[in-house]
């Protein structure tokens, strides 16, 4: 079990300045927020005020300043998603670009990747979205088929990615595709690589698919013969499978694994200030609450560090999940739909409704408890 | 954790009641015996003075630096009063009583006293007064709990050898709230033991033609527990360094916190250990129930979940402004 060690941490010097900078940005615009775009949280998307957060500084802040960066420590950064998360923000057109797809063009990609996208991901010109789910594979997400292949100096790119989260709306897609056959016998995780889409390109057909609240929020995006430049491989050919998964740390760690119906909470205490009958169901959320930030903090000082805590992220997702994805329920527990405030009320039916999506978007729970099994030597 | 002195302590602890405890010893423990072979191999390590500060004789650690101890120590099946005296010395200390030699234990007056019959001396906490009692002094009605720990009722009928009052760091519920601190560790380490236990059987016990733990529904329950396990191990330490930083009285929060996330932890942690043990796990014979006994044990001393979340409900409800704002101002800043 020497995988699960989690080493507490302090926030870091000025937290306490940065966060009250981030709640009086959050003042000035979160009276355009409706109780529904709390809801979504980081799945909002505003384009606007990713504009907005990145003229203070906030998307990409801990990347160098020469790519538009701000140069702060992961912790800094961790502050500024938590109040966006306490707030339900609506940051979605900023959290791919600033959690995964940047920070990946950062580490592994040319000199002139990183010159092109990272200071557009810095002022919310340019929202990513990540291509990893294809009709066919979900969980077992290796037998993907969507192909690129080398003609004449370019990729070719065929085939189709599916649950793709604003790809309407978005710029860019990384996408992990085959670049090479399967070896026979081999394993299927060589011949991947992961290549940067611009998904206005010719050939590129996006078809929003409405969720069951009855919005588009994803979509299936077919590739027909598009044509990539041969620049948008990011990182190695056939390392695709490794560079996707070493990413996992810092996507399945943070506070958007457990806070995504914080509002909800919030929302709840306000409505039940009154009532003694609540108290214990509440103090049991605020509990949990609180342990689980206190790991998902540990995990971001650890990724600070420079280790790789995939496993303790697998299991913070895990615990992280169970917890926002019961929060709509806990909250029937204590009062009645009917009775909860507008607010609470509207928030409560958003929620109600897309919280099984926690535990299916980054990895399902199955994957994650997968993970921590084989930590447990299980498997 | 991450801190070295914790971590080496541990290593010491966990060595000792390895050599000196083990099923055999919990068995005769659980019967009224006292454990003198495996009290002797502890308490030559010195952790008793853990808390006290350097200046009247200790070892000057804070609660963080005694986690791991903790934690061993519940892995083990707290086979012997080394919280309880950890705990009492520490209340001793801070009330300006010098700790006597021997075994220690502590209570919250009313409450039983851990280890009770085999105490030499006891700590009662009656709010923020410290009364210290010979316990030959005291007039003793045997209990236990579950687990069959001896929890003895003391009646006081006489004057305490020494009486002190606890500075307002440590508060009127400094007995309750080292408590519940102590046991959270403990749940900790309890959960690793048998999770350890339930790994090793899953990997071990064939059916089907393979190893149960080859399935992936007791994979999947297997994870749950772990992760439970690291919750409490990280709310317990989170908990013991708000206590250091804030002193015990500020820190009610944090601890009603990890008592909570221990309690129900150590709920689905048992659980599925027994599950995935099945009827062997049920035997007098097998070890797994010295742990899970403890677990259902634990969770009843130093605030249940229902008493603790009543609480923090409670507390959070009067607050004016927001549970995140709450929750963040309580954020330390280091020293600068």
């Amino acid at each position: 079990m020497t995988g699960l060690r989690f080493d507490l941490r302090d926030p870091p010097p000025g937290a306490a300045a940065l966060r009250a900078e981030v709640r009086t940005f959050i003042a000035e615009h979160e009276h355009r927020w409706t109780p529904e775009v709390r809801a979504r949280s980081w799945m909002g998307f505003d384009r606007d005020f990713t504009r907005a957060v990145g003229a203070k500084g906030w998307i990409g802040m801990c990347w160098p300043k020469q790519y538009g960066g701000a140069a702060r420590s992961f912790l800094d950064r961790n502050i500024v998603l938590e109040e966006m998360l306490a707030a339900g923000a609506p940051v979605g057109a900023h959290w791919i670009g600033d959690r995964q797809s940047g920070p990946l063009i950062l580490r592994l990609g040319t000199e002139a990747q990183r010159q092109k996208f990272l200071p557009k991901i810095t002022t919310g010109e340019f929202a990513f979205c990540i291509g990893l789910s294809e009709p066919d594979s979900g969980s077992d997400l290796a037998s993907l088929r969507t192909r690129a292949d080398r003609v004449d100096g370019s990729w070719k790119l065929n085939g189709r990615k599916i649950w793709t989260t604003f790809g309407h709306l978005c710029d860019w897609m990384i996408a992990l595709v085959r670049t090479s056959p399967a070896l026979e016998g081999g394993s299927k995780h060589q011949g991947l690589s992961q290549v940067l889409v611009d998904l206005k390109a010719p050939g590129v057909t996006i078809r929003p698919i409405r969720d069951l609240v009855g919005e588009k929020g994803f979509n299936e995006i077919t590739f027909d013969d598009v044509m990539l430049p041969e620049d948008a491989l990011v990182g190695q050919e056939g390392a695709g499978w490794a560079q996707a998964t070493s990413e996992l740390a810092f996507e399945r760690s943070g506070p958007d694994r457990y806070m995504s119906s914080h509002p909800l909470l919030e929302a709840g205490i306000a409505a039940l200030r009154d009532d003694p009958a609540a108290a214990a169901t509440l103090g049991r959320q605020v509990a949990r609450l609180w342990t689980l930030r206190s790991m998902s903090t540990a995990v971001a000082g650890m990724l600070q560090e420079g280790e790789d805590p995939l496993r303790q992220a697998a299991l913070v997702k895990d615990l992280g999940n169970d917890f926002e994805q019961g929060l709509p329920d806990r909250m029937r527990d204590v009062i009645d739909t009917d009775a909860m405030p507008e607010e609470m009320r509207r928030m409560h039916a958003y929620l109600t409704q897309i919280v099984p999506t926690f535990s299916l978007r980054g990895g399902t729970r199955e994957i994650m408890r997968g993970i921590i099994a084989r930590e447990l030597g299980l498997r | 954790m991450a801190d070295t002195i914790g971590a080496e302590l541990a290593e010491q602890a966990t060595r000792a009641l390895e050599d000196a405890a083990g099923v055999a010893v919990l068995r005769s423990v659980e019967d009224g015996a006292f454990p003198a072979g495996a009290w002797g191999a502890v308490e030559a390590l010195g952790l008793g003075a853990a808390l006290v500060p350097e200046d009247r004789g200790g070892a000057g650690l804070g609660f963080l630096d005694i986690v791991p101890v903790l934690e061993a120590l519940g892995r083990a099946g707290a086979p012997v009063p080394l919280a309880e005296g950890i705990g009492a010395a520490a209340l001793l200390a801070a009330a300006g009583i010098e700790a006597p030699e021997g075994v220690l234990s502590f209570a919250a007056a009313g409450k039983p006293v851990p280890w009770g019959r085999h105490a030499a001396h006891v700590a009662l906490v009656d709010g923020a007064r410290v009364a210290l009692y010979p316990a030959a002094a005291l007039r003793w009605t045997q209990g236990g709990n579950t687990a069959r720990e001896a929890r003895d009722v003391a009646e006081v009928s006489g004057a305490p050898i020494a009486e002190g009052t606890l500075p307002n760091a440590w508060g009127a519920e400094a007995a309750m709230l080292v408590t519940a601190l102590l046991r959270s560790a403990q749940i900790a380490g309890a959960m690793q033991a048998a999770l350890a236990l339930a790994v090793d059987h899953a990997n071990t016990r064939k059916q089907f033609g393979r190893p149960i733990g080859r399935f992936q529904a007791v994979q999947q329950q297997l994870a749950v527990f772990a992760a439970e396990t690291s919750a409490v191990s990280v709310a317990a330490a989170a908990a013991a360094r708000a206590a250091d930083r804030r002193g015990l009285a500020g820190a009610g929060f944090e601890i009603g916190c990890a008592k909570v996330t221990a309690g129900e932890a150590a709920a689905k942690g048992a659980a599925i250990a027994h599950q995935v043990l099945a009827a062997m796990g049920i035997t007098e014979e097998h070890s797994l129930h010295h742990l899970t006994r403890r677990l259902w044990s634990w969770r009843e001393e130093g605030g249940t979940e229902r008493f603790w979340s009543a609480r923090l409900g409670a507390l959070v409800q009067a607050e004016a402004g927001p549970l995140w704002t709450f929750i963040t101002d309580r954020d330390e800043e280091p020293a600068a």
